[in-house]
């Protein structure tokens, strides 16, 4: 396979990621806004922008940190490369340049995700903009379903294995920034809103249902972070990322015969996850082990480019 | 221009409803369906097309200028024997070609002896001196060759143009026949319609067979296209996926030691075979515009020390120049030693004098055209032009008679066409694609029919309003096989 091929369908599958998990923030966002008592909504949004690290560029534009100017400015802003159709835009434009090592469907439903965008100026509001979000939540699905029918080959690998990397980079900046969240003055921990903002990082990665099925004692900071870090059974938990990323790489080694430090990187990585405790993290420090671990995703991130020589 | 005079090639001269003999299904088939019906399977067509991007880019692009290109259902229908007799004279046509670029580059006897002006080839604008002395593997040039014919009567097929760079429109045949085969199969039922997806295989296999070493195990073959902006881009991905073949861009190109690789994630790979859908001035940038961004630099090295082909070769342009077009005939005797089986239009070339004369006398009835002009840019089409035009026409043939020739206008078929107000004729060409390896020349039965969609209209370009049409060609009637295998070996490849 081409190098450049290669790195487009890496980077496809990034960018759908992306723009899957932008999608899902913003709805989750929408959601907090309309529960929580008025002062929170604007901590709400401001924390959406710096989960996506947009916060300054949000800044730039002097809007007011409300649900219509940052779900604009997170899903249809042209100019801004953070938003959601820049993201489809990428997807597609690297889609279109391998054409060849995608099936008719893998294609057609990045097509369709980025059609989706095609002449819309305005979300709209709250529930325009939940349908907007829900639209690019359901073709991504729709892509990833095209992606495990096509031939399980390097192409399909590398899509994955991108969606993986960036799975986990998306998880833990979520986890870092709703964590440091500040309450609003005369808020309790364990109150209201702490609830309410604990209940949107669940709804981001759709595991509220899972958190009930597998913590019988509600809502605990504890937990979640046990949800988010170390539970595999979870999709977009940093244990499942890892464990995924060594497993495409696995596939890649064995058609390719190219294996070497992106790999030890991943296996170490995943050791290490495997005696990783919630409880230790939180007492030892939740933000210093997530700016580490997305430190080091992205060291694999690089170590990926050399081994695959992506151009 | 009338159009009740043309030539049809369903209603012969009989007019609608008194088919030619063999049509008499294609007739019945017309009276069977309602409008309404052929309306909802044009647009269904249409609709995939769109979803699949099957499109061409207008330069400039946004999403609102990816166009398609109109689809029409009413297919284009050639006999079994008029399809012997047209691939005879491709073949015959596309044989000379070669010969003529192997000539030009090499000794250049056809000059020496006098047949071309000298000056006609050397001083020519297409003419590669770069690539003069090059032997192209197995002493190929013109591998795909896309020939453009008229036809003004049951046996008048006339060449209008040579395309031996890189003719484009073959995923158009293809995609046309499977969009028919979905809409229309009840066609397929009356009539025996030779396949034409072989023609990938054949595409293949001819890459294969010119590879510089033979030997050395199966050839890599890649396509190289300038990238996905491009305006055919939907056509260099569609080949390269149908042969299982790599598309490249020159950026995955890397020439070390006059040896060309492609850079993969498992290292360098050696290129045996490159279909460039890249013109000439882009391909190297250390041989032809060195301004180019595009190109591979150093890949014509690699090409002169023989170990890649390029295909097209390089150079080609000089064989399909339209100045040259109208020596042709004379070139086909040449260096077959027979008449050209499949004649020209008759062409008056502005750079002789008395030709002039003639074409500034008779502006209005004859269609004037660059001799480096394409896509329908640059032409004069006399009968229908204004007065203005035909003014600034006669200004510019005068001061650079040089850059311009000049054809008749012919009465072209027409083939039945779904428009607003029903089935009417509309004015096609056609163009038929030539594979050269070295194994042989073979013509795909089958080609792409272009259609003029406006009423009475000769343009049947793309970029100015044309459409396309499925071409069928018909398999030699089943009670007459045996005989016609009797005959010898058929040229035409014909798979059932």
């Amino acid at each position: 396979m081409l190098s450049r091929t290669a790195s487009a369908l890496y980077w496809l599958g990034r960018y759908v990621e992306r723009a899957d998990f932008t999608a899902r923030l913003v709805e989750a966002t929408v959601r907090l806004d309309a529960l929580s008592a008025s002062p929170a909504g604007e901590a709400a949004w401001a924390s959406a922008l710096s989960v996506t690290y947009n916060d300054k560029a949000f800044k730039a534009t002097g809007d007011a940190l409300s649900q219509q100017p940052v779900s604009r400015f997170l899903t249809l802003d042209m100019t801004h490369p953070g938003s959601i159709v820049r993201y489809l835009e990428q997807a597609r434009n690297n889609a279109r340049a391998v054409r060849t090592a995608l099936t008719r469907e893998a294609w057609t439903a990045v097509n369709r995700l980025w059609l989706l965008f095609a002449n819309r100026s305005s979300p709209g509001g709250a529930a325009a903009t939940l349908n907007l979000v829900e639209g690019v939540m359901a073709e991504a699905r729709g892509f990833e379903g095209a992606v495990h029918r096509m031939m399980r080959n390097e192409a399909t690998l590398l899509i994955q294995l991108g969606a993986a990397i960036e799975r986990a980079d998306n998880t833990a900046r979520l986890l870092d920034v709703k964590y440091h969240l500040l309450l609003p003055q005369g808020e309790k921990v364990g109150g209201v809103v702490d609830r309410d903002q604990w209940t949107t990082i669940l709804q981001t990665v759709s595991a509220v249902t899972a958190y009930r099925w597998m913590y019988s004692d509600g809502l605990a900071p504890t937990n979640v972070t046990d949800l988010l870090i170390c539970r595999t059974e979870l999709p977009r938990s940093l244990a499942a990322c890892v464990e995924e990323v060594v497993e495409q790489l696995n596939g890649l080694a064995k058609r390719t015969g190219l294996q070497g430090e992106a790999d030890r990187m991943a296996r170490a990585r995943i050791a290490r996850m495997q005696k990783t405790r919630a409880s230790e993290v939180i007492v030892s420090g939740l933000h210093e082990y997530l700016e580490a671990f997305i430190r080091e995703n992205a060291m694999l991130h690089a170590a990926i480019a050399r081994q695959f020589r992506f151009i | 221009m009338g159009t009740s005079r043309a030539f049809d090639e369903i209603w012969g001269h009989g007019g609608p409803g008194k088919p030619r003999a063999e049509f008499s299904a294609l007739s019945q088939w017309i009276r069977d369906t309602p409008q309404a019906e052929m309306d909802r399977r044009q647009q269904a067509a249409e609709a995939t097309f769109r979803q699949l991007g099957i499109t061409f880019a207008v330069y400039g692009d946004t999403d609102a200028s990816e166009r398609i290109i109109p689809f029409d259902i009413v297919p284009r229908i050639f006999l079994h024997d008029e399809w012997q007799r047209l691939s005879e004279g491709l073949i015959q046509r596309v044989e000379a070609i070669n010969a003529f670029l192997d000539d030009i580059y090499g000794e250049r006897r056809i000059l020496k002896e006098g047949v071309l002006p000298s000056e006609l080839v050397l001083n020519n604008a297409q003419f590669r001196p770069e690539v003069a002395g090059i032997k192209p593997p197995h002493g190929i040039w013109a591998h795909i060759c896309g020939i453009d014919l008229v036809r003004t009567g049951p046996d008048e097929f006339f060449v209008l143009e040579d395309n031996a760079r890189t003719p484009s429109g073959v995923s158009y045949m293809l995609e046309n026949r499977e969009a028919m085969i979905r809409l229309c199969p009840e066609l397929f039922r009356s009539f025996r319609v030779a396949a034409v997806d072989s023609y990938s295989d054949m595409l293949r296999e001819t890459m294969r067979s010119v590879a510089p070493d033979r030997r050395a195990g199966q050839p890599v073959c890649v396509v190289l296209t300038p990238g996905h902006f491009n305006s055919a881009y939907y056509e260099h991905s569609f080949l390269a996926d149908t042969m299982g073949i790599e598309l490249v861009e020159p950026a995955d190109l890397i020439v070390d030691d006059d040896i060309v690789y492609m850079q993969t994630i498992a290292g360098r790979v050696k290129v045996d075979v490159v279909y460039r859908r890249i013109d000439d001035d882009y391909l190297d940038p250390l041989v032809f515009r060195s301004d180019s961004m595009l190109g591979v630099p150093g890949l014509i090295a690699a090409y002169r020390a023989g170990n890649v082909a390029i295909m097209n070769a390089p150079g080609n342009g000089i064989a399909d120049d339209k100045a040259i077009y109208s020596y042709m005939p004379e070139i086909v005797k040449f260096y077959s030693g027979a008449e050209a089986k499949l004649p020209n239009v008759e062409t008056w070339r502005c750079r002789e004098p008395q030709a002039l004369k003639y074409v500034l006398e008779h502006l209005d009835e004859v269609v004037v055209k660059l001799v480096d002009g394409s896509g329908g840019y640059g032409m004069l089409v006399g009968p229908t032009a204004s007065k203005a035009e035909i003014e600034s026409f006669r200004a510019a043939l005068i001061a650079e008679p040089q850059r311009y020739i000049a054809q008749p206008t012919l009465a072209l078929s027409t083939v039945p066409t779904v428009t607003e107000k029903g089935l009417a004729p509309r004015h096609v060409d056609f163009r038929p694609f030539v594979l050269t390896g070295s194994d042989g020349v073979k013509v795909v039965p089958g080609g792409l029919t272009r259609v003029a969609l406006k009423e009475g209209s000769l343009v049947v370009n793309s970029s100015q309003g044309g459409g396309t049409k499925d071409s069928f060609v018909l398999l030699p009637d089943t009670k007459r096989k045996s005989q016609s295998q009797s005959q010898g070996q058929s040229q035409t490849q014909v798979q059932i």
